[in-house]
């Protein structure tokens, strides 16, 4: 059995609370990383990522890219849509076809 | 030419012919492997995108409404009412396995049915914003753990992909080419082995007729 978080601002992810979706408020990125690293270990099956957070965790989210679980989604903070949720998806259709051919 | 470095004998050149067979087995099994996965990503990918824009937009709409309740009401307020959530939720991971790819497949069970236990609050105190954000994302809720399943395939299957089209790449750039020329090698190799033997046969053969000839006209 899996459990579900996010991690982000405080401001962009209370309101994922009443959904019963584990929250983590993280301001900067060591704490984010530490966070997600220790969210990874213990049963979170899909985590949550605000996408200003995401691009600063790179590193670890390409650790778990490859490993069936955690599924480490970005999602748009209150400050806007940067578009690194797209850009991530058209990097799996880069990665597998050699360019990308759906845009 | 890439000639593999082996004595051209008989047993060598049937062990590579052997191995030939089996890669090109390999390579057109890996090969049909690539092309369905492909099929099926692109599919995947498609679908991923469609998601991943209705799901942004559903966000951002409920971040909007936050925003307002944020700035209507007090901070402290906002935080205490979202703080303790009376819905739960379990996420059950089962694995689908698609052309050898374990792809996950995500399914959620809420503790409570009722859509009503998402709002953890009293109506009285809080902005009616924070009720129309909090609906949003849960109407967006089920998007969004599809989305995660969608997504984390996609990755997977990229990578497997990726991994795949490399061994089709080496086996036909590489591995065939090279067992072809060698079995090439060999042939020619033996044949003019045999094609030397039938020559010294046939010089021996010669000698000997000569010197019975000469031995003969002796005689007489």
């Amino acid at each position: 059995m899996y459990k579900m978080a996010v991690i982000g601002d405080k401001d962009s992810i209370y309101g994922f609370a009443c959904l019963g979706i584990g929250i983590f408020p993280c301001e900067d990125e060591a704490q984010a990383s530490k966070t997600l690293r220790e969210l990874a270990k213990s049963g979170y099956g899909v985590i949550y990522v605000t996408e200003s957070l995401f691009e600063l965790l790179a590193d670890d989210v390409e650790h778990y890219r490859d490993l069936p679980l955690p599924a480490i989604i970005p999602i748009p903070g209150v400050k806007g849509n940067t578009g690194i949720g797209m850009r991530n998806v058209s990097l799996s259709v880069e990665k597998a076809v050699g360019s990308d051919i759906i845009s | 030419m890439a000639v593999m470095n082996v004595n051209p004998t008989r047993m060598e050149l049937t062990n590579l012919k052997k191995k030939l067979v089996t890669a090109r087995r390999g390579h057109k099994l890996l090969k049909d492997k690539r092309d369905e996965l492909m099929r099926r990503f692109l599919d995947m990918v498609r679908e991923n995108k469609e998601l991943r824009r209705e799901v942004e937009q559903a966000i951002l709409e409920a971040n909007k409404h936050i925003s307002v309740a944020r700035s209507v009401m007090q901070g402290q307020a906002l935080d205490v009412s979202l703080m303790l959530p009376k819905q739960e939720l379990q996420l059950d991971v089962t694995s689908k396995n698609v052309m050898s790819v374990n792809i996950p497949v995500f399914e959620i069970t809420k503790r409570s049915a009722r859509d009503s236990d998402a709002y953890s609050y009293g109506f009285g105190f809080t902005s009616g914003d924070l009720d129309d954000a909090v609906e949003s994302l849960g109407k967006v809720f089920e998007k969004m753990v599809r989305l995660a399943e969608i997504e984390k395939s996609c990755q997977m299957m990229s990578a497997e992909i990726e991994k795949t089209r490399r061994r089709v790449n080496a086996l036909e750039h590489v591995l065939i080419p090279q067992y072809t020329d060698t079995i090439k090698y060999i042939t020619m190799k033996l044949d003019e082995n045999e094609r030397s033997t039938i020559t010294r046969l046939m010089k021996v053969k010669d000698m000997m007729l000569k010197e019975q000839i000469e031995s003969h006209k002796f005689q007489t």
